[in-house]
């Protein structure tokens, strides 16, 4: 009987491999350095992981629905420096919504590409991945931007201020996931997503809006971005054109370590939330050990090539198979 | 122990369970040299389970595997292959893009020096399999440009590279015509010759009746006897496999159907269809009945709204109307229960209920969140009206057998209140006991106001549940016929295009 339901449990056990790995490591960690765990560290590691973190949100969805989104990483430099430079030219009550609309309209562009003319995802947003870094250059004109009066803006609040001791960037990612969480799991919408990633022609011939649930999940994706970009325009007070350059992997590596399908149709965002703050721990733990930062990559990536073989393992019941 | 005593396989005891499913219930099986043993059972009864174990695919939980009376562990395709176990798939399993030859010889190419493929070789085994096999093609074609019966040379040629003591056919001629049968059925005699052990898996009695030697039957994962195919008979076997007899009459007409539901004008699709004019009254059932490719299914899915005729009207209730998408369709109360249930009736990995609400899943919300009770509501409620089994609606649809599957799309339609229903090959891969169960269902939705259409290849199925056969021949309707009119033959020459040709 115990051993019958230990089977059962079995695949369940390997589904919390990542929360299991995630706390393996904080425990490694926290002896290897004195400082790893405290409370200074751990919220300064939090806020620095919101980045990525908002940003795997939207990515999240986007794969759940069967598609990949390469393009955050340049449509984050074009939403931070256009709120950056906007900021000081038309104030930052204009600047924002301003850079929010443009932020969407990328979206949209990959949105009807991929969702409604059918376009391959992979193609798509790498393509736009280029393009939108082009944009941002001949908009800033190569020049970098910043903000000149920085203590006096009410737009430091996304990226420096605090509600009752708890940094907002904090509060916006955990706000974020909480509401896609709920979107993703009780709503029809999120039902229609995880429909047409698992299987695209079914959904269709179920009547659901293939092409609009699609275009949907590129406009969240977008909107991810830019609460992304006032959080890292706010906190730096400026923006390199390259800012968001790289961005589009570690989002990647977080939307997949928490073991969302690439395949789609399967995924979670609360997942997702842990394979950050993995990712981000895992990080700040090789610095404190005195690591060179290329080290994390190593170990990144490596963690992730793992975490997939494990988590493909529990599926086949063994970790070696000829088929499948 | 003389050679001829010892079977070529023996299966004894094989248990397999996966989580919530006990699939094989100690099942013993055995297959002497130079015999066709049929192996029988519903869909979900553990064929394909008790197959996937022989061939190295599945490790049973307990039980032996005797090849040539030792007991052997198989990890894998390959080691069952070189034990001499081969197993010819129900769905093609080839490269298409590959030679013949290649797909013949694949993972064991002939090489050369430097690991180069030795072509000639290749070409030179392959062309003499194929020279066995009685094919008519060279071994240098490219898949993809064979016919599926072709294709299935090349699956079964594949299977004679090694000295088989145990060929294993699945449903072997699911997509084959009478004359390509007539060929499989000689190979089989041929290899039975040979002195190699046929185990045939099949859910036509016919076959099996003229083909084997023996019949093992299965029910629910366990073993319920053999037979000697020349004691016994279709009657026997039928009750166990599902426990009762089988019926198998003809519908009769009810004397009076309710108003015309849909009627369909002139419609055009060029050029899969033309000129299809039929109407469909409440309480009626439509059967379509043509070969593969005739333009039923076609038909079908511009009812659906997902193809745009070129041509012609559609009625509704009497009413013109423009179909241009599925959801226009399901607003107008037609419901569409597609072909291939695994690829366009399911999202497999959902679970059932999930499957079975996703139409209409926006309307059953209470605020912005989904109400769950609606949802297992509708599931308990189509559950309990078609006799879904499974454990719980929180199963994926995946696990459950095609009948069950079957059930599921059906449930997910019905579900949605259609005035006319469509269903498309119905039966297609469900075992005899569900065939039956969905044939009384489709009846029993007629009785209950619906207009429904039935598209089937099948002439049993299409006599069983129609008031009208639509025969249909190369995209066109040949004939309408009423049940109590129609006749094999004329219904058979009908869809040859016999009469076309005789009017041309």
């Amino acid at each position: 009987m115990l051993i019958a339901r230990l089977k059962a449990g079995g695949p369940t056990l390997a589904k919390q491999g990542i929360l299991v790995a995630f706390i393996l490591f904080m425990i490694v960690f926290s002896f290897m350095s004195d400082r790893f765990m405290t409370t200074g560290n751990v919220m300064s590691v939090f806020r620095q992981a919101t980045i990525v973190g908002v940003m795997a949100l939207g990515v999240t969805i986007v794969v759940i629905g069967g598609n990949l989104d390469l393009s955050v990483g340049s449509m984050l430099s074009f939403a931070t420096v256009l709120v950056v430079d906007l900021h000081d030219k038309i104030g930052p009550e204009l600047a924002v919504p301003v850079m929010v609309l443009a932020t969407l309209c990328l979206g949209a562009v990959n949105g009807f590409l991929i969702g409604i003319l059918r376009l391959n995802s992979l193609i798509v947003t790498l393509g736009m991945l280029s393009v939108i870094q082009g944009l941002v250059l001949i908009y800033s004109g190569g020049q970098n931007v910043d903000i000149a009066n920085q203590s006096e803006t009410w737009f430091r609040v996304f990226g420096r201020g605090a509600v009752m001791g708890i940094a907002t960037p904090i509060i916006l990612f955990v706000g974020l996931a909480l509401f896609f969480h709920i979107l993703m799991t009780t709503t029809a919408f999120g039902r229609r997503v995880h429909a047409v990633g698992g299987n695209p022609v079914a959904s269709v011939f179920s009547g659901i809006p293939r092409s609009r649930i699609v275009f949907l999940t590129y406009l969240i994706s977008a909107l991810c971005v830019a609460v992304a970009a006032m959080i890292l325009g706010s906190r730096v007070m400026g923006s390199q054109n390259n800012v968001g350059q790289g961005y589009e992997l570690q989002v990647l590596a977080a939307v997949i370590l928490g073991g969302t399908s690439l395949l789609g149709g399967s995924g979670s965002i609360l997942r997702t939330v842990l394979g950050v703050l993995m990712l981000a721990f895992i990080q700040n733990g090789l610095i404190l050990m005195g690591q060179p930062y290329y080290t994390q990559w190593l170990v990144t990536w490596a963690v992730i090539i793992i975490a997939v073989w494990l988590d493909v393992a529990a599926k086949r019941g063994r970790l070696l198979s000829p088929i499948a | 122990m003389t050679m001829p005593h010892t079977p070529a396989l023996q299966l004894q005891g094989i248990v397999k369970t996966f989580p919530g499913v006990r699939a094989l219930d100690g099942v013993d099986f055995d297959v002497r040299p130079g015999e066709v043993h049929a192996l029988l059972g519903e869909n979900g009864a553990g064929k394909s389970t008790l197959m996937k174990v022989l061939a190295g695919m599945y490790q049973p939980n307990e039980g032996r595997i005797l090849i040539g009376g030792k007991t052997v562990a198989i990890r894998n395709p390959i080691e069952a292959k070189a034990q001499g176990v081969v197993l010819i798939h129900q769905e093609l399993s080839l490269v298409p893009e590959m030679s013949a030859a290649e797909n013949i010889y694949l993972g064991e190419l002939p090489r050369k020096s430097l690991g180069r493929v030795d072509w000639k070789t290749l070409f030179a085994k392959s062309n003499a399999i194929l020279e066995r096999l009685k094919c008519r093609f060279r071994a240098e074609v490219t898949v993809a440009n064979l016919s599926i019966a072709n294709q299935q040379m090349v699956e079964i040629a594949r299977a004679l590279t090694v000295d088989a003591r145990v060929v294993v056919f699945d449903e072997p001629t699911a997509s084959l015509t009478d004359a390509e049968k007539v060929v499989l059925f000689d190979i089989i005699t041929d290899l039975k010759a040979q002195g190699v052990g046929i185990v045939y898996i099949s859910h036509r009695m016919d076959e099996i009746f003229t083909l084997s030697d023996r019949i093992t039957v299965l029910r629910d994962g366990q073993y319920r006897g053999t037979l000697d195919t020349a004691a016994t008979n279709e009657d026997e076997v039928t009750r166990l496999m599902i426990g009762r007899s089988l019926d198998l009459t003809r519908h009769e007409a009810p004397p009076e159907f309710g108003k015309t539901m849909l009627e369909v004008r002139n419609l055009s699709c060029a050029p899969l269809f033309r000129d299809i004019s039929f109407s469909v009254r409440a309480g009626e059932v439509v059967g379509f009945y043509g070969l593969v490719g005739a333009g039923r299914t076609e038909i079908a899915e511009t009812l659906f709204g997902l193809r745009s005729p070129s041509a012609g009207e559609i009625l509704v209730d009497g009413q013109p109307v423009q179909i241009t998408n599925p959801r226009a369709a399901i607003a107008l109360g037609i419901s569409l229960v597609p072909e291939n249930r695994k690829e366009q009736g399911l999202v497999l990995h959902m679970n059932c209920r999930d499957n079975m609400t996703l139409p209409q899943v926006q309307d059953l919300t209470s605020g912005p969140f989904i109400s769950n009770g609606a949802e297992i509501a509708i599931f308990d409620q189509y559950r309990d009206r078609l006799a879904i089994k499974t454990p719980s609606w929180k199963q994926s649809a995946s696990v459950l057998s095609g009948g069950n599957q079957q059930k599921i799309v059906i449930g997910k339609w019905l579900s949605m209140q259609p005035r006319v229903l469509i269903v498309d090959e119905p039966t297609r891969g469900i075992d005899v006991g569900s065939k039956s169960e969905i044939h009384t269902l489709l009846r029993e939705l007629a009785a209950q106001g619906y207009a429904v259409i039935v598209i089937s290849s099948e002439m049993p199925e299409v006599l069983r549940v129609s008031d009208r056969i639509v025969a249909m021949y190369n995209g066109r309707i040949m004939r309408e016929f009423d049940i109590s009119e129609v006749t094999e033959d004329n219904l058979v020459q009908a869809i040859s295009g016999i009469k076309a040709e005789e009017v041309a």
